[in-house]
């Protein structure tokens, strides 16, 4: 094998390496597709079994209090073994017109997929069965912990919440 | 002495307030009488439900212009209307937002709204905000069947329109309809509660 063989050989298992990391990063891509899914395929989103905490957050683009705290859980995400998703309620017919544009503007850094099924009386009580369907409304757990909040949060009750569920993994 | 009873009255207080603060929606369960209401509707004509000495009983719709659930179901509290008010059963909208923290419900919108649309029922104003959290209604839209019994309001059914919050052909359980269906022939509806999606109660 000579020089230049070697060399185009590491860049294209360098080109690879790049790629299996992107699915990490695809909100920042220009073309991404959103998970769209029913409970059955939520549900293991929502019993994840490893050292993370997870807050997973129901919103939509058309619930106000809901975008004005999405800044926090952007926040949030940051911190080291927490991982936000972000499960939209946007309608299915809107993914395109205002969902993806919104992702796009806001630079949404947290992984978001997408609730697709209309039948919300199947799968509300699901998640929590004291949820009365009102978003904001968000879920944090992790292997020994989960709490249903159906409420706002400020970044400080937010981070107050989340920091339980860390002190307790470490505990 | 006279300290410690104070900050022991104090307490009680503080504590009981806090309790009701976090419980604010309790609302109706099954089996429950609502309250009548009068409140104004986009004619400016005060209405309560003792107005109808011929209904059987209500559908009452909390339900407002800015929700795109409320949006997506408005042709669909129309039709309910028209199919049940000649049968007894009239829809009362009311919306329960605060104009001040959602202008787009104020009543100038509420009774274009009313009229773009077409509106067959009233559609009321919960002035001051004090008849939804009688209810515990916490979302928009948030239904509650009524039952006449004599001269008092008896929740039947509380919570969706149908099971499909998106498009109105792909529902196939109209939870309303079936709950209205049931009281007419003198029946308990089968289902009594559901829960869905909708846009929180814009409060002050």
């Amino acid at each position: 094998m000579n020089m230049l063989e070697k060399v185009f050989l590491i860049l294209l298992i360098l080109a690879f390496a790049t790629c299996k990391s992107d699915p990490e990063k695809r909100n920042e891509s220009a073309n991404f597709e959103i998970e769209q899914l029913n409970y059955q395929s939520l549900k293991p989103i929502l019993y994840k079994n490893d050292n993370k905490t997870y807050v997973v957050n129901f919103w939509a683009t058309w619930c106000k209090p809901c975008v004005e705290e999405l800044p926090f859980f952007e926040k949030i995400n940051k911190i080291k073994n927490v991982k936000v998703i972000l499960v939209s309620l946007d309608f299915p017919d809107q993914i395109e017109s205002r969902l993806v544009p919104f992702i796009k503007e806001k630079n949404i850094q947290s992984k978001v997929v997408m609730m697709i099924d209309p039948d919300q009386n199947s799968w509300i009580p699901k998640i929590n069965k004291e949820w009365t369907g009102a978003i904001p409304a968000t879920l944090i757990y992790n292997s020994n912990k989960r709490k249903f909040y159906e409420q706002s949060f400020s970044y400080e009750q937010l981070q107050k919440e989340v920091t339980k569920f860390i002190n307790y993994e470490n505990n | 002495m006279k300290t410690i009873k104070v900050l022991l009255i104090v307490s009680i207080v503080i504590s009981t307030s806090a309790f009701i603060a976090t419980n604010p929606n309790e609302g109706y369960k099954i089996g429950d009488t609502a309250t009548d209401f009068q409140l104004k509707g986009v004619d400016g004509k005060m209405v309560s439900m003792s107005d109808y000495l011929d209904a059987k009983g209500f559908i009452v719709i909390f339900t407002c212009n800015t929700c795109p659930y409320s949006v997506r179901y408005e042709d669909r509290i129309i039709a309910l209307d028209k199919k049940y008010k000649e049968k007894g059963f009239p829809v009362i909208a009311i919306n329960p937002n605060d104009p001040s923290v959602s202008t787009g419900d104020n009543f100038k919108a509420m009774q274009k709204r009313a009229k773009d649309k077409g509106f067959t029922f009233p559609y009321l104003v919960d002035e001051g905000q004090k008849i939804y959290p009688q209810y515990g209604a916490n979302k928009t839209p948030h239904v509650f069947v009524l039952n006449k019994e004599i001269d008092l309001f008896i929740v039947t059914y509380i919570g969706a329109i149908d099971n499909n919050s998106y498009d109105a052909r792909s529902a196939n359980i109209k939870y309303v309809e079936d709950a209205v269906e049931a009281l007419m022939v003198g029946k308990t509806p089968q289902v009594t509660t559901t829960v869905a999606v909708g846009c929180a109660i814009k409060k002050r």
